[in-house]
């Protein structure tokens, strides 16, 4: 292994470990400093492949990601969040150990998942594949176990991040046009959940989802 | 340069009608909007059958005899929800229902929604045909909100939630897709056209394309609304205004069925086997049975019709997934009637609620004798949805069933299972909703016309007598997804 | 053949003397931050004195086991000194016991401790027991794990195989070794009993552990407790510089390393004791209930670093 793709492997480590981390953090600013920090860890990570690999419109992708995930998303987030005056609310996470081993579980069930791909691959960051599927995995994991409205939308972005990363370890990234379509749609997507937070606000008076439990099947 | 029309047309509405906001003449600006983007459809169309195949824009866009033909249904039925939510909108900003915000953003986020749909058809870039299903699910987002109301909302937040992790899901399966073809053809956009992975697929690694297959079966699966992950579609049927639920039964789930297809197709090339086929079978039986059970229970009438999408769907996707030129022709056919039928079945569904304020089916009495039209239109179609002779659905429900007959003979009992009980279901309700005295409650409307009558005349002339034209368009298309 | 056990022996001595100067390393240092004069780096081994020189008090009803304790703790914990590589890997005994039979051997130490908090009967004593054995339960295999992890790169669960492979074979970044170090400083933090798990300075009944089992130990039986415990911390500490900083660690044959070997012991251990210092103060204790969290994600972290291993490396 040289020196970049060593240093992509401990990056893709450390993304794993803040998928974790916001998997089991109850506090509000909490997830969002963390969330910050994955997408930091991707930016460095998309800089890092495209350096090794010289293909150049991964920098525009690292500097896009840096922007958006780091700079933009957190900022709107925290001042939703603000706005919304949730910033102390702590969340009740329920059986945190559960969850992690779940979690580990998923880790183990990508590495085999992508077992194939990365004996096909013949590109440095084959290996991170399975950390980029696990990461999707984890945040799908958060959606499900996390009843709160903005934790939802964070476990959302952290699987978009899995996704980006994805697309980095396999194919050095998809093409720009698909990248920046990509970027536009989250922009997208955090308007409207921005707008979604008033609105389950003022319906609900909370942010707990559990509350929307009204539309159920009848018998 | 019919399609960069077609697509543009949508687009500039959409930024117009946000511009026009919530005076009388934004639904007029909307329904000339739909109706010259379906004239540029047909244009198009025209030319495909003239020319055949073509690409546009550098390769950017790809039209064959598939979707073009989705393109045509796309912007019929847009068009006419355009015509219905004319009179349906209008009555709810009377009542109160949608504030000036809500028609500004309403008939804007139609028109993105059109031009998402017809994005995502015309692209010839799979990455493309993902961020125009997402851009489709976004722009409805927040109109199955539109009402405010704590269930709008909430079926809103689910669907939003669940099409984001599905469509994710997609995004992975086609980042697998790309590293597949990336090493066939190279690095760079060209990778990710479909013409270009089409003429290769037979090379592209198996193993990988039945990794990609299974991540874009659940991803788009989930917007096809296949049964498991079909938790999102009833309630966003039924808490949107209607013309959304029309659109969204009508066209979106096409759409992401036809986003499957095309994927469905590389992947076949690239393993030789029929292992997608048979993914696809699966859930398209599955969401048949568990829909058509569900329709029993539901209580709310827009809820029960999207069981009925459900149930279709399962069995165009049943019918994609058991391939061969009869059952694919089915399928196609049955999207064109389906969507047809079901766009109509909501627009007299909607005007039946305004008529009795609920969409509780228990309180919905004496449609025939309060309006004909939303009476009889309800009635035929749902005769029309059910499979009765002479109405389109029969024609494609009997292929399909014709073709499982012969290649799955041991499906057809659980086919036929699913299909007779949703008739039954659906007809044991829709009585007493037609018939009967007027209840005291009920109220006089001004309804739309033109949408139902012409989408039961052209399902009703699909049933008699195929065009020669449409007949053969299927039969290339068949031809092209073997 | 004769200078193995020469090491052996100068490790052994090196443990019994400087790990009461590490301990009282880290209290000056803890007066340091906060503002306090310092009773000096000696002052544990006065302390160790005094209780020497004091009777023994025993309580009426006390078995064999009471007594036994404090030799079989000090013992096994000296019998450590023979496996981890202080100074070199050149150890005979290394060749018959590893890294397993090291977490065998604190599991021996801590089941007669335990024991003998529970011998006399006290409700001090029995509630340290168990709130000991809880702790150990889930710390066990959270430390085996991140051990394991380390292993996996070594190819061996030889400790001074490990520091071999790990210090004079080319250098990777690995990030499964950065996951087992994080999971590392969280078992040590809660073998050891410091804070944010236990506190090695309260006696109140709330909130202590190790001290409660050891409530009723006066006089020599206190004092060889106490130097074990001081042991017990040194080792965690040249325990975790074995495995995830051996550099200077002398290699096999080479007497010269051994000087520079010590000099490096000296400035690595005082850098662990300022970084243990730093995250003493700058964390409270927590409830005994949040410590099943706290190993848990220890336990995390070493899943990690062995996952990432597989996955990464």
């Amino acid at each position: 292994m040289n020196l970049a793709a060593q240093i992509n492997s401990l990056l893709a480590a450390l993304i794993l470990l803040t998928a974790f981390g916001l998997l089991v953090q109850k506090r509000m600013y909490g997830l969002l400093h963390i969330f910050a920090w994955q997408g930091l860890f991707l930016s460095v990570s998309t800089a890092v492949v495209g350096y090794a690999a010289g293909t150049h419109h991964l920098y525009i992708s690292s500097v896009l990601t840096l922007l958006l995930k780091v700079i933009l998303l957190p900022y709107i987030l925290h001042v939703l969040i603000q706005r919304l005056q949730i910033h102390k609310e702590i969340e009740t996470v329920v059986n945190v150990p559960t969850t992690m081993l779940i979690g580990i579980a998923l880790v183990i069930f990508s590495y085999h998942l992508t077992a194939p791909i990365r004996e096909l691959s013949t590109l440095v960051t084959r290996s991170t594949l399975a950390v980029a599927l696990a990461t999707v995995m984890i945040g799908l994991l958060m959606m499900i176990t996390r009843r709160h409205a903005v934790t939802q939308i964070i476990g959302f972005l952290a699987m978009e991040n899995g996704l980006f990363f994805a697309a980095t370890s396999a194919t050095y990234g998809m093409p720009l046009v698909v990248e920046l379509g990509v970027a536009l749609d989250i922009l997208i997507a955090a308007f409207i959940f921005g707008i979604f937070f008033f609105h389950i606000r003022t319906t609900f008076d909370s942010l707990d989802v559990k509350q929307m439990a009204k539309l159920k099947e009848e018998d | 340069m019919t399609l960069l029309i077609l697509l543009s047309i949508s687009l500039l509405s959409a930024i117009t009608l946000a511009f026009v906001g919530d005076r009388k003449i934004a639904t007029e600006i909307n329904i000339l909007g739909s109706a010259a983007t379906f004239f540029a459809g047909v244009g198009l169309a025209v030319q495909v059958y003239m020319q055949g195949p073509m690409l546009a824009a550098g390769k950017f866009f790809f039209v064959d005899a598939f979707n073009v033909y989705l393109a045509v249904l796309t912007s019929f039925v847009s068009m006419t929800t355009a015509i219905f939510s004319r009179r349906y909108m209008r009555r709810e900003r009377e009542h109160g229902r949608v504030g000036h915000w809500g028609m500004r953003f309403y008939h804007a986020m139609f028109q993105l929604f059109i031009f998402a749909m017809l994005l995502a058809l015309l692209t010839n870039n799979i990455g493309v045909l993902w961020i125009a299903m997402e851009l489709a699910t976004l722009s409805t987002v927040l109109l199955v909100s539109l009402y405010r109301t704590p269930t709008a909302i909430e079926a809103a937040w689910k669907y939003f939630i669940l099409c984001g992790v599905g469509i994710a899901l997609a995004l992975f399966g086609t980042v697998l897709l790309y590293f597949a073809a990336e090493r066939v053809l190279g690095e760079g956009g060209e990778a990710l056209l479909w013409t270009n992975l089409n003429q290769v697929k037979s090379l592209l690694e198996p193993t990988v394309l039945s990794l990609a297959f299974v991540f874009l079966m659940v991803g788009y699966g989930t917007k096809v609304g296949l049964v498991p992950l079909h938790n999102w579609l009833p309630d966003a049927h039924s808490e949107g205004p209607t013309p959304i639920s029309a659109v969204l039964s009508g066209l979106l789930l096409n759409i992401a069925l036809y986003a499957l297809v095309r994927c469905k197709v590389l992947v076949d090339g690239a393993t030789g086997t029929h292992q997608a086929g048979y993914i696809m079978m699966g859930f398209g039986l599955l969401s048949i049975l568990v829909a058509a059970f569900s329709i029993l229970r539901q209580k709310d009438i827009k809820r029960m019709f999207a069981y009925s999408s459900i149930e279709h769907m399962g069995i165009a996707t049943f019918a994609f997934g058991l391939g061969g030129p009869i059952a694919t022709f089915g399928a196609l056919l049955h999207m064109l009637v389906h969507s047809l039928t079901k766009s109509a079945i909501f627009f007299t569904v909607g005007h039946a609620s305004q008529m009795n304020e609920t969409q509780e089916m228990s309180k919905i009495k004496g449609l025939i004798k309060g309006n004909p039209l939303v009476g009889w239109g309800l009635m035929f179609g749902v005769m029309a949805i059910v499979g009765m002779p002479p109405f389109g659905v029969f024609v494609s429900e009997f292929l399909i069933l014709t073709a499982t007959i012969k290649n799955a003979p041991l499906l057809t009992p659980l086919l036929l299972v699913g299909l007779v009980v949703a008739f039954a279901a659906l007809f044991r309700r829709v009585q007493p909703m037609v018939a009967g005295e007027i209840p005291a409650n009920q109220q006089f409307l001004k309804v739309a016309h033109i949408p139902v009558i012409l989408h039961m005349v052209l399902v009703l002339i699909i049933g008699l007598y195929m065009p020669n034209f449409l007949a053969e368009w299927f039969h290339t298309a068949a031809g092209l997804l073997k | 053949m004769i200078y193995p056990i020469v090491i052996e022996i100068l490790q052994t001595l090196i443990l019994l003397a400087a790990a009461p100067a590490f301990i009282g390393w880290i209290r000056m240092v803890k007066c340091w931050f906060q503002g306090r004069t310092s009773p000096g780096i000696f002052q544990p081994y006065r302390d160790i004195a005094k209780l020497f020189s004091k009777d023994v008090v025993l309580a009426e009803n006390a078995s064999w086991i009471f007594r036994f304790t404090p030799y079989l703790v000090f013992g096994a914990t000296v019998l450590m000194a023979g496996i981890i590589p202080i100074l070199s890997v050149d150890l005979p005994f290394s060749a018959t016991a590893d890294v397993i039979a090291l977490v065998a051997l604190f599991a021996i130490a801590r089941f007669f401790t335990a024991l003998a908090g529970m011998d006399i009967g006290t409700a001090f004593g029995g509630m340290g027991s168990s709130r000991e054995m809880t702790i150990a339960s889930l710390a066990e295999p959270a430390m085996l794990m991140a051990i394991f992890t380390v292993s996996l790169v070594s190819q061996s669960t030889s400790l001074s195989q490990m520091v071999q492979v790990v210090a004079h074979g080319q250098f990777i970044l690995r990030p499964s070794l950065a996951f087992a170090l994080l999971a590392f400083i969280l078992i040590t933090l809660a073998e050891t009993g410091r804070v944010p798990v236990d506190n090695p300075a309260t006696h109140l009944e709330l909130t202590m552990i190790h001290e409660a089992m050891i409530l009723e130990y006066s006089g020599r039986h206190l004092a060889l407790i106490e130097w074990a415990g001081m042991m017990k911390l040194f080792i965690f500490a040249v325990l975790g510089i074995a495995l995830f900083l051996p550099w200077g660690v002398a290699a096999t044959g080479v007497l010269t390393g051994i000087p520079a070997a010590f000099l490096f012991l000296i400035v690595k251990l005082g850098f662990i004791g300022i970084v243990l210092v730093l995250i003493e103060t700058g964390l409270a204790k927590m409830r005994i209930f949040r410590v099943p969290e706290f190993l848990g994600s220890a336990f995390l972290f070493a899943t990690l670093g062995m996952l990432s291993y597989f996955m990464l490396e």
